[in-house]
């Protein structure tokens, strides 16, 4: 589904990325750690194609196409979606404009036809309530005077409606408690199927107690440095990544 | 050139080359401006003695005056003696079927989700005789007489109703207000006019839609309408469609009456030619637009969405003369390219316990300047007065400008005034979430302005508030990019 080759990336000339790689399969959960200014939310942010962050070398490819020649918006089109760190507030739009406009845009990509009205109502309903996702936050300005936790969880509402074969969860867990995290989790585990995957970037071990991942890779300096099953963040947890950094520095 | 430059180049060499021609069809007066021009237009319109007189007199008036220079806009001076002012209606249509009409458009009207019969009619095409409009407009016509209410141009109000007219003409807009509208009285070709009798809500919005050749008013429009006590009229002016114009200056003047009890809401969506991406061409727009709360408990309530004309000058202002009398002003102004606004509003407190509310929001696009000036006075008379005031502007790009000019004049210490002022920038980060979310940067920035124009739009009637929202994504095509 997704594969990274040699990704190298930078932004304002500053190499972030360096040289790293990566096979998502179908069906896969890859959780993403490591410590500050290792690259995690630069990859998600490459990964969606966010303009200022220059690749210079290596290739995604995404089923079969180079993601690297797509613009943002028909990425999403191809099933990538990205769960913002810090969702941003668009005053005056109704969360259930937006939605419905990203859904139409979405369609037409694909060449589908346009959902009607009441099914777009039906699924907004149904995808509420997978999230627990309070109704009043439909009809209120896109995360406009949300709480962290319901910015988070709208995030989560969006994922779920558009239903994306690839979602990245850019550091969801982050300011949530601990009411918020399972929520978030079950979101999540609830679309988990063997057809979509996911990019689960956190800091914390905490979330991948409810997001139980196939693989959980370590990044440091750019690079994937270590790959293991979720026992591996467990022992992150435990130990820190010091003595990761100290094996990786010693090597170079 | 972006799909908007071209289309509206289209529609305007296409206007130069049909509409330039001195056909035998019209009546045309020679270029320039004189005491026997007046009289011509006078006699032309057989107008009373009284009218000819009020003319003249503006236009000695006008005259003594000198072309305002304090607004933040710049532009040649005008040659008045290089203008026609008088030219009939043209009786015979520009086109016999839309297949001559500019294919670009037609895909604007497409857009915009407008009827084929009212395409043909703002793209002057022949009409059929058979038509859903016509018999619309009878019913309509017919339905407004049992009510009581007049409603027609307002050279015929002259002939049918010169009371009236005699009666409220030139009393809120007096011809020496300023020198738009002293050229405006003295010339004046055509307009609407409304009464509204007392205790008549008037049940659908009056539209100039409805009204026979309003799309041939020409230039120097004037608007009276008056609601009599306990009476409602809403009036919608303009129209969404770009408007096929050969008149560069337009100088309107718009009068509104409110009665005791009675409310006007007067919404207006302007669309004129706003000039190549280049700044060349584009309609001067320049208005006075006045309206009187006469009576207490009574309310005016402007709302506008300008988005056409290369210079746009208007101020809609409110004189809020009724003990308890109410003022509104929403207003959405658009400029991208060239373009430069000057718009705001005058709120004058005389009464007591009157309040006034202004909303305007700027976006600016392109190399475009757009400026906000309002005036908020109250008169040592105006015990407890209120006013709200909130003016934003919103930045598109690196090389445009927003301005604003509040001026606030108390002159008793109950008054109270309240102003709030953003200015913001439609943020990367913002297009960058919609991009994420399948929605490419043309819709989402479309998405972003409908959203900073809520409070704006809300106040439109229904189905124009719709066409305004497609109207303003149409308007910031190319924008960002």
């Amino acid at each position: 589904m997704l594969s990274i080759k040699n990704l190298h990336a930078s932004i304002d000339g500053k190499e972030i990325l360096r040289g790293l790689n990566l096979e998502v399969k179908p069906g896969e959960v890859h959780a993403i750690m490591g410590p500050n200014g290792s690259g995690k939310s630069t990859l998600a942010s490459v990964l969606a194609g966010r303009e200022e962050y220059e690749v210079t070398e290596g290739e995604i490819i995404f089923n079969e196409k180079n993601l690297l020649e797509l613009a943002p918006e028909e990425r999403a089109g191809e099933g990538i979606f990205l769960a913002f760190q810090y969702p941003i507030e668009i005053p005056g739009v109704s969360m259930m404009n937006f939605m419905k406009t990203a859904i139409q845009e979405i369609r037409e990509y694909r060449k589908q036809e346009p959902l009607d009205a009441k099914s777009f109502l039906a699924l907004v309903k149904e995808k509420q309530t997978l999230v627990e996702l309070d109704k009043k936050l439909a009809n209120r300005s896109v995360n406009e005077g949300f709480s962290g936790g319901e910015k988070k969880r709208n995030e989560i509402f969006q994922m779920a409606m558009l239903e994306p074969k690839l979602a990245i969860l850019d550091e969801t867990d982050s300011g949530l408690d601990i009411d918020a995290l399972r929520i978030v989790a079950n979101g999540v585990n609830k679309l988990r199927s063997p057809h979509n995957s996911f990019l689960v970037i956190t800091h914390y071990q905490r979330l991948l107690d409810y997001i139980i991942p196939d693989f959980v890779h370590v990044l440091y300096k750019g690079k994937i440095v270590k790959t293991g099953d979720k026992t591996l963040a467990l022992e992150l947890e435990e130990k820190g990544y010091d003595w990761i950094k100290e094996k990786v520095d010693v090597l170079n | 050139m972006n799909d908007q430059d071209k289309l509206l180049d289209e529609v305007v060499s296409g206007e130069y080359k049909y509409g330039f021609y001195t056909d035998i069809e019209t009546e045309t007066a020679p270029k320039g401006l004189n005491e026997d021009i007046i009289r011509f237009i006078s006699a032309k319109k057989n107008e009373p003695a009284w009218l000819l007189e009020w003319r003249l007199k503006a236009f000695r008036y006008w005259q003594t005056m000198k072309e305002p220079s304090w607004a933040h806009v710049h532009y040649p001076s005008i040659d008045f003696q290089d203008i026609i002012y008088y030219a009939a209606p043209k009786k015979k249509p520009k086109y016999e079927s839309l297949d001559e009409v500019d294919p670009q458009l037609l895909e604007t009207f497409r857009k915009l989700g407008i009827s084929l019969e009212e395409q043909k009619i703002l793209a002057g095409v022949a009409v059929d005789v058979v038509m859903d409009s016509v018999s619309v407009k009878t019913t309509f016509k017919e339905k407004l007489a049992e009510l009581g209410i007049i409603f027609c141009s307002i050279s015929e109000a002259i002939q049918t109703h010169p009371e009236l007219v005699k009666k409220y003409l030139g009393t809120v807009v007096p011809y020496r207000d300023n020198f738009y509208a002293a050229l405006n009285s003295a010339v004046f070709s055509d307009g609407s006019f409304v009464y509204i009798p007392k205790g008549v809500r008037c049940p659908m919005e009056l539209s100039t839609y409805f009204r026979i050749n309003a799309m041939d008013t020409g230039q120097f429009e004037r608007t009276l309408i008056i609601a009599d006590e306990a009476s409602y009229v809403s009036y919608l002016e303009g129209c969404t469609a770009p408007m096929r114009d050969e008149n560069q200056l337009h100088a309107a003047v718009v009068e509104l009456i409110a009665m005791d009890d009675a409310e006007i809401k007067y919404s207006t969506v302007q669309n004129w030619y706003p000039g190549d991406k280049d700044g060349k061409g584009g309609i001067y727009n320049f208005v006075t637009k006045r309206g009187i709360c006469q009576g207490v408990r009574s309310k005016i309530s402007w709302t506008q969405v300008e988005t056409g004309s290369a210079i746009t000058w208007k101020y809609p202002s409110v004189v809020l003369k009724g003990d308890y009398s109410i003022g509104e002003f929403y207003s959405v102004a658009v400029t991208g390219n060239y373009q430069q606004a000057d718009t705001g509003t005058k709120m004058i407190h005389l009464g007591k316990n009157t309040r006034s509310t202004i909303v305007s929001k700027g976006i600016s696009a392109g190399k475009s300047n757009n400026s906000y000036r309002g005036l908020v006075k109250m008169a040592p008379s105006a015990k407890n007065a209120r006013n709200f005031s909130q003016c934003d502007s919103l930045l598109i790009g690196d090389q445009c400008g927003a301005h604003t000019f509040p001026y606030i004049e108390v002159n008793n210490p109950t008054g109270i005034v309240e102003h709030e002022a953003t200015t913001s920038k439609i943020a990367e980060d913002q297009i960058f979430y919609c991009n994420q979310r399948g929605i490419n940067t043309e819709k989402a920035v479309a998405l972003i302005v409908n959203g900073y124009c809520k409070e704006v739009l809300n106040q439109l009637p229904m189905e124009f508030a719709v066409e305004a929202q497609k109207l303003l994504a149409i308007s910031l095509e190319g924008s960002v990019g």
